[in-house]
């Protein structure tokens, strides 16, 4: 069953009386309880690309349409890139966040803050505020929120980008743990190919400006996986080369422009 | 812990040292008419002044006078500026709206317009207290609209991705967000409401510690002077520290 649709999607930009067309001609179907990540080059439009499913920008032609099992449920929500939390707000209620916006009962918001803060491992601190945390802290503050919503499909921009190596694994295998109990549909932005080979079910790699779609590689690698196993997986490593050259290539593009 | 406590209390030492020094100056330069006492009057001898004129007793009314002026005055100028400054900070349409009178209005100073205000308002207590509002009104305004306007958009795309309301945004984002900056503007403001009721009492009052002032001078009775001086000094620091104060309750995450 497809999840997300998105057709004949481009966006256009206007910057100093020119047109910049950061998304032509994008065509896609994303299957219910998919990770896909999106990667490509930095400027590629792949930010862009989430704002629109993310509502937080408008497509200048085309059409997104994200379907809706539960009318209960939010169409989305959004792991931003580093400082999404709310610095005024403490770690239990930027985790609770998006179901105080829905208003929903006191009781149901207490359980679903106390279960993911659990899950993230930030019971202990939920009385900080985000000043107080380390990077992958604030980060693991994002993804409960984002979960605790219990959206349709989850959005991630980014979300280990500013972290250092060790940080960045640990993260990753935890969202992994949480992705695999919910099974949400997830759309993921990176830049990292070790990333993208280690999280999803599906890479769609991103040309440079203007960001179209080149390729469509569906990773079957068993999970759960670890970046051991990714790393000595001779088919994975095939992957990662023939992306690379691919990225390497876009990125060479772009300099001679 | 004892070496942190060592770093830390050298600073303090020097900071406290500074006005003790200058005290000391003074009284010695005083004492030995090496400035002259009867214009410089001996710190202790101000001191002594300041005891007998509380109690004596009609110290403490300028002093309730002048407390009670700021106060009412400062709120009276606080409440629409933080109003105001939100919906302009909020609002474009508001902002065009309001900024060509706030700058028409901001560079006039308020003492200047205080014989308008004597016509409006009267001759009374409450024309005092507008003045001192007006002079708080501009930069608490100003501060609270930079405030709104300065919160990272980060922020209002969280609010906008997570469906907050207008009543959610305004009262988990757009408020919480824009204090700091709006705090400072306080601050700010209590600085200019101290000058203002000053100035004002020296011109147009028959009581406050401005009064006190100008009369003392007049009548040449310049240790009694001298004490308004330091109780517009001690209570400018005085409400600085409350506010500050009142900052770190309000700004836990800062």
């Amino acid at each position: 069953m497809s999840k997300i649709q998105i057709e004949q999607l481009s966006k256009r930009f206007v910057k100093r009386d020119k047109y910049i067309e950061a998304l032509k001609d994008i065509t896609l179907t994303i299957k219910q309880g998919e990770f896909v990540c999106l990667l490509g080059p930095s400027g590629c439009g792949k930010t862009t690309l989430l704002r629109i499913l993310a509502n937080l920008e408008k497509p200048s032609t085309g059409d997104v349409i994200i379907n809706q099992t539960d009318k209960k449920k939010p169409l989305q929500s959004m792991v931003f890139q580093e400082n999404g939390v709310i610095p005024w707000l403490t770690v239990e209620e930027n985790v609770a966040f998006g179901l105080k916006m829905r208003h929903l009962s006191n009781d149901f918001v207490k359980e679903r803050t106390e279960y993911y803060l659990q899950k993230v491992g930030l019971s202990k601190f939920r009385r900080l505020y985000p000043k107080e945390l380390s990077g992958g802290m604030k980060q693991r503050v994002s993804i409960a929120r984002a979960f605790a919503n219990d959206p349709e499909i989850l959005l991630m921009d980014e979300p280990f980008a500013a972290l250092d190596e060790q940080n960045k694994f640990i993260l990753q295998e935890e969202l992994l743990a949480i992705w695999q109990e919910t099974r949400k549909t997830v759309l993921f932005i990176t830049h990292s190919i070790d990333e993208a080979l280690l999280l999803s079910d599906r890479i769609l790699l991103m040309s440079a400006q203007p960001g179209k779609i080149i390729k469509d590689v569906a990773i079957e690698m068993n999970r759960p996986r670890s970046i051991e196993k990714v790393r000595s997986d001779p088919e994975m490593t095939k992957i990662f080369l023939d992306i690379w050259e691919q990225l390497q290539s876009e990125v060479k593009q772009t300099r001679l422009k | 812990m004892f070496k942190k406590l060592k770093t830390q209390s050298l600073p303090q030492l020097i900071t406290i040292s500074s006005p003790i020094f200058l005290l000391l100056l003074w009284e010695i330069c005083s004492q030995y008419a090496l400035l002259d006492p009867r214009f410089f009057p001996a710190p202790t001898l101000i001191l002594t002044t300041l005891i007998q004129m509380a109690e004596s007793g009609n110290l403490f009314e300028h002093i309730y006078i002048s407390l009670t002026r700021i106060i009412l005055g400062f709120a009276l100028g606080v409440i629409p500026a933080i109003c105001i400054g939100l919906l302009m900070g909020m609002y474009k349409y508001f902002r065009h709206f309001f900024s060509p009178i706030i700058m028409i209005f901001m560079p006039i100073p308020t003492l200047a317009m205080l014989p308008i205000i004597l016509i409006l308002f009267g001759i009374g207590e409450f024309s005092k207290m507008i003045t001192i509002a007006i002079s708080v009104f501009f930069p608490v305004a100003i501060n609270t609209a930079a405030g709104v306007a300065n919160i990272d958009r980060i922020y209002l795309d969280v609010a906008k991705n997570y469906h907050a309301n207008a009543k959610d945004f305004f009262f988990k984002i757009a408020l919480p967000g824009s204090l700091p900056v709006m705090l400072e503007g306080i601050q700010m403001g209590q600085a200019i409401a101290l000058l203002t009721i000053v100035a004002a009492e020296m011109i147009g009052a028959t009581s406050g510690i401005g009064y006190l002032i100008w009369m003392n001078y007049k009548a040449f009775l310049l240790p009694q002077m001298y004490v308004g001086l330091i109780l517009i000094s001690f209570f400018g620091y005085f409400f600085s520290l409350l506010l500050r104060g009142f900052e770190r309750k309000l700004l836990p995450w800062k």
